[in-house]
């Protein structure tokens, strides 16, 4: 099996408050993160891609084809967006980085027809981020 | 589905790697420069992965509020600007080398209180990393 991983880069802004807290709760909780007026981070974004490469193509997937879906489903949607108020899929969550990569693998998993996705890391700064993958009962 | 939280947090500190069970000339030979008995050092980068369920109130599998101050307590603050074989009593008698610092660092590590720790690896140069991963049946053996 081979991994392929891509990376792509959005800014975008978000605030975390929760509104069935307090407002003194919401600060206790979130500390500075609670700034309604939000704040905003160079997110960076590896989407890995395992498989068997085509025996004609040499190729797990098209990269072309990652290129476009990465496009579609996650610039367009959170590039130089509020993701508070503009990523329908984030309506109701905490915009944390967790949901975030949480949304980003649901929205990519089905897209992904040529090997299959293994694993998304988002990184909300150099010194955090966030994996997800598939996972297993025992390790859930 | 299964998400994990990685925070990087940074040190810097002092070692030598040098052990009584071998002779001056062994250590020598074993440890080469690393064994100068003055001692030199580095700025270690410690990457803490945590999983476990995000908390729906939260959006969170650990508040950083908690797991900074965690790691700054357990980590930073008893290694940071420390010559390790002499301040981190578990190198007194333990060659301070990258792969035990990892080790110590994992067994303090795993009694954060609010998520299940999964992973630390320990950068000593941005060239060498050394990586400790926990498995269910291996937790046990971190200090076999």
């Amino acid at each position: 099996m081979i991994r392929i991983t891509r990376k792509i880069e959005f800014s975008a802004a978000h605030f975390y408050h929760n509104p069935s807290f307090s407002a003194e709760e919401n600060r206790r909780v979130f500390g500075k993160c609670n700034n309604p007026h939000g704040h905003g981070h160079n997110y960076v974004l590896e989407v890995t891609i395992a498989g068997e490469p085509d025996p004609t193509t040499g190729m797990v997937l098209d990269l072309k084809e990652l290129k476009d879906i990465l496009q579609t489903e996650v610039m367009e949607r959170m590039d130089h967006r509020h993701l508070n108020y503009e990523v329908p899929e984030l309506a109701g969550q905490i915009p944390t980085c967790e949901n975030i990569a949480a949304v980003i693998w649901k929205l990519l998993e089905p897209k992904i027809k040529s090997g299959k996705l293994d694993r998304v890391r988002l990184y909300e700064s150099p010194e955090l981020f966030v994996d997800v993958s598939a996972g297993n009962g025992a390790r859930a | 589905m299964k998400i994990s939280l990685t925070k990087r947090y940074h040190f810097a500190a002092s070692h030598r790697l040098h052990t009584v069970k071998l002779s001056e000339e062994e250590n020598k030979r074993v440890y080469g420069k690393c064994s100068n008995p003055y001692g030199h050092g580095h700025n270690y980068a410690v990457e803490m992965t945590v999983t476990g369920p995000v908390d729906p109130e939260t959006g969170m599998i650990a508040n950083l509020a908690e797991l900074d101050p965690f790691v700054q307590r357990e980590v930073v603050e008893p290694f940071d600007q420390k010559f390790l074989n002499e301040e981190v009593a578990e190198f007194r008698d333990e060659v301070a080398t990258t792969e035990n610092v990892c080790r110590e660092i994992f067994r303090r590590l795993k009694s954060f209180p609010s998520a299940r720790l999964e992973r630390v690896r320990v950068e000593e140069t941005s060239k060498n990393s050394f990586e400790i991963e926990a498995d269910v049946n291996a937790l046990d053996e971190v200090r076999a």
